[in-house]
Formats: C-alpha cells, sequence, structure tokens
C-alpha cells in the first residue's frame, strides 16, 4: 500500500526543530512541501540560515521520523525560493512568545535593503515576550543562534532572544 | 580560458577565507556577546561558501567534492580577494602586544559586507538559477553583517582617541585592498559576458555612498587610493594565506579519508 501526502503530513505535523523545540518545523517554515516525485514521495525543505548547523540535524530528524512511521519518502532540499520568517505560522509565532523569544516582524521589502541597513537599530520596536512592553534596547545583533538577537527590557530588566527578520 | 566554475570559487573562496579568519576570533572576543556575533558571522559566511562550492563540485562533476575544493587545493588556487586572507593585527596593534586587533575586523567586515550587500543582490538575477538562489540567501545574511560591522565602526571611530587612532590606521591599512574589487579579471569578465556574474563598476557608486555615510558618521578620514593593487582573486596572494590555509587543511589533509 503506497502512503498518501497527507499521511506524510500528518506523520511529520508535530515534529519540532531541534533548536527550539517549542516549534514544529512546519511553524516554522522550514518543511515546504510533499510531493510525488518520479522516484516516489519527496519530503521538500528550505534551509534557514546558510550555516545553521542544525539543518543536518533536521534532515536526520525527518528521515528517522519517516522511517518509524514505516514511510518511504526521499528528502529534497531546496534553496529558492530563499526561506523567510514571513513563512512562520501564526501559532508558531506565539509559540515563540510564550517561551520567551520575541517572534519576528515582516521583512522589510527587498529594495529597501541597503535603506535598511542604515536605519538606526532604535528604529525597530521590539516588544518584550515577558511583560510587553516596548521599552527594549538590543545587546546584541547575534544571539545564541544566528537566527536571534539578544534584547534586554528596559521595564523588566529582563534579557531575551529576539527571532529576527530573515 | 575561465569558465563559469572559476568565478564562482572567486564567491566561494572570499567566503570561506573570511569565515576561517573571523572565526579566529572564537573564544578571544574583546566581550562575550561579540565572541559569539563573531562566530555567527562565520557560520554564515562558511554555510555560503559550502553552497557555492557544491555547486561548483555539482558542475564540475566526476569525483569533485565540497571537501576537497575547500581542503585539497592550495595557495595558487585560491581566487579570494587578498583583502580577506590578512591577519586581525592592524599596523597601530604590533606583533609584540596584540594579533587580533578589533579595529582591524571590523573595517575588514565593514568594507567586504558594503560590497557583498550590493554584489549578492545583484546576482539574485544572475542567469545561473542555482547562483541567483544563494544570493537570495546571501543577502538576508549579509544584511546583518554589514549592520553589525557599521553600527562597531561607527562606535569604535567616533569612541575613544584610543580607539579612534587605531581604526583610522586599520581603515588607512586595509582601504587600498579594495582597489581589487573594481580592477577586472578573467573570471569576471566571462561571467559577466554570459549573464551569471555582474559588472562591478556598476556598484560602486552605491558602494562609495554607503562607505562615505558610515565614514562621516565614524568621524574617521577616508584615505587615498593609491599605489600597488592587490590580485588574490588572481590567484596572486600575501605570504599570508598559506598559513591560515595550513592551519584550516592540516587536520583533513592528515586525515585523508576521514569521516566525522
Amino acid at each position: 500500500m503506497t502512503t498518501s501526502i497527507e499521511e506524510t503530513w500528518a506523520a511529520l505535523a508535530d515534529l519540532a526543530d531541534p533548536e527550539i523545540p517549542v516549534i514544529s518545523l512546519r511553524d516554522l517554515g522550514i518543511l515546504r512541501d510533499v510531493r510525488a516525485g518520479a522516484e516516489g514521495l519527496e519530503v521538500v525543505i528550505t534551509p534557514t540560515y546558510s550555516g545553521c548547523p542544525a539543518m543536518s540535524q533536521i534532515e536526520d530528524d525527518i528521515r528517522s521520523t519517516l522511517k518509524n512511521k514505516g514511510i518511504s519518502a526521499r528528502v529534497v532540499t531546496q534553496l529558492a525560493p530563499a526561506w523567510t520568517t514571513d513563512w512562520m505560522t501564526e501559532s508558531g509565532k506565539e509559540k515563540l512568545r510564550a517561551y520567551g523569544i520575541a517572534p519576528p516582524h515582516q521583512t522589510p521589502a527587498a529594495h529597501n535593503v541597503v535603506r535598511f541597513i542604515s536605519r538606526p537599530a532604535k528604529a525597530e520596536a521590539v516588544p518584550c515576550p515577558h511583560c510587553g512592553s516596548s521599552n527594549t534596547v538590543v545587546s546584541s545583533q547575534f544571539g545564541s543562534t544566528a537566527c536571534k538577537a539578544l534584547y534586554k527590557c528596559q521595564d523588566c530588566q529582563e534579557p531575551f532572544d529576539y527571532f529576527k527578520p530573515y | 580560458m575561465s569558465t563559469a566554475t572559476d568565478y564562482l570559487l572567486h564567491l566561494a573562496d572570499n567566503a570561506l577565507v573570511l569565515g576561517q579568519r573571523n572565526a579566529e576570533w572564537c573564544g578571544h572576543g574583546p566581550i562575550l556577546e561579540e565572541d559569539i556575533a563573531l562566530s555567527n558571522v562565520s557560520l554564515d559566511l562558511i554555510g555560503q561558501a559550502r553552497l557555492l562550492y557544491q555547486l561548483v563540485a555539482s558542475l564540475q562533476g566526476g569525483d569533485a567534492t565540497e571537501d576537497k575544493l575547500a581542503y585539497f587545493r592550495d595557495t595558487g588556487e585560491f581566487r579570494n580577494y587578498t583583502l580577506l586572507e590578512l591577519p586581525h593585527s592592524g599596523p597601530l596593534s604590533g606583533y609584540a602586544h596584540a594579533s587580533l586587533d578589533y579595529g582591524t575586523t571590523i573595517v575588514r567586515n565593514f568594507l567586504y559586507s558594503a560590497l557583498m550587500a550590493l554584489l549578492w543582490e545583484a546576482l539574485e538575477k544572475s542567469a545561473n538559477a542555482d547562483l541567483a538562489a544563494i544570493a537570495s540567501k546571501s543577502l538576508k545574511e549579509v544584511r546583518y553583517h554589514l549592520r553589525h560591522s557599521r553600527d562597531w565602526l561607527v562606535r569604535l571611530g567616533d569612541g575613544t582617541d584610543e580607539s579612534h587612532a587605531r581604526t583610522q590606521a586599520a581603515l588607512d591599512h586595509l582601504m587600498p585592498y579594495t582597489q581589487e574589487f573594481w580592477t577586472g579579471s578573467p573570471a569576471e569578465a566571462a561571467a559577466f559576458a554570459a549573464g551569471i556574474g555582474v559588472d562591478l563598476q556598476t556598484l560602486k557608486a552605491d558602494w562609495d555612498g554607503i562607505v562615505d555615510g558610515a565614514l562621516t558618521e565614524a568621524t574617521l578620514k577616508r584615505p587615498l587610493l593609491e599605489g600597488y593593487v592587490s590580485e588574490g582573486k588572481k590567484g596572486l596572494h600575501s605570504e599570508h594565506l598559506g598559513f591560515l590555509l595550513a592551519e584550516m587543511q592540516s587536520l583533513a589533509r592528515a586525515h585523508p579519508n576521514g569521516n566525522w
């Protein structure tokens, strides 16, 4: 009996990100598609940051989940269109906030890239995920992983991660 | 005869060599946040290099792999800008007391990121769809690298007398190497003719705008460009690249079929 595309989606629905386990790969927008390829089912994933060390772990996790559930499918990595945090689901953003990570803003329009660079960082208000205050400051553009920046809340004094728009 | 792979290797070697250089700060950053930031920038750069080497390997076919391209080519086969292989020691840091000068690191990352923010954007329209896809990803990453290095350029330039002097010295030392950006190479000309690459001259006015705007804010003076034009992208390197490659490649060469 062949496995359907719906069954494969269902098998992978709850597979969590290895680095931020409160959010699923589907919520993150990494799991792009399940489709019928020439040699059977294909699970399409898209890499986040070029240097993200979690990507090979993610591929392994998908393979072993499929294997455990007896589903035969190939994992295909697709670069274009490039992954963007705009693909993150609303429920995914809510889960991040509840976990203490401020979810990403919308990415700036492509033609604004150069202007976006020189805009002062404080122009972006990042609400604190703990108390909701917008009185926050960036303490580093890069946090514990490439996808996050370090912020500090001036009101509740808590440091927090901000999932950067990408 | 230059081919697409020569141009892709130039882009890949740029990313790998600067990624390796910046990784030297891992565990030695001036503050914890900067240690982490530069390690993240390195991961992005090495990730970009991997994507490009994988593309070159697929074009070359046979037994070519990304690891062979990174670990088993010698100095003369690397096609990176000379700017990116220079050590992190500026003229004022002196050999005796500092081999890692943060001003030098920041100035270099700023000058290169300003170029790549424009070049990756232009390469999104490359006739090579794989390169265009890598460019779209890399553009998102270099945007943060540029913002990071620009912030620190302003902070150090418009900082204390000591930080200002060291950053100005780093700028005077490194800026002449950016002449290599604007001096063509056979690989770039061939890539442009094939629709894969970009005419760098079309990016110069925007690069000057980014650089001059930041230098003014940082109260730094842009040095005059004169004298020797480096030719790392043609395979003619400084003495520093050999040492960098020796450190980076020694493990893979000691265990040529190693797997970990």
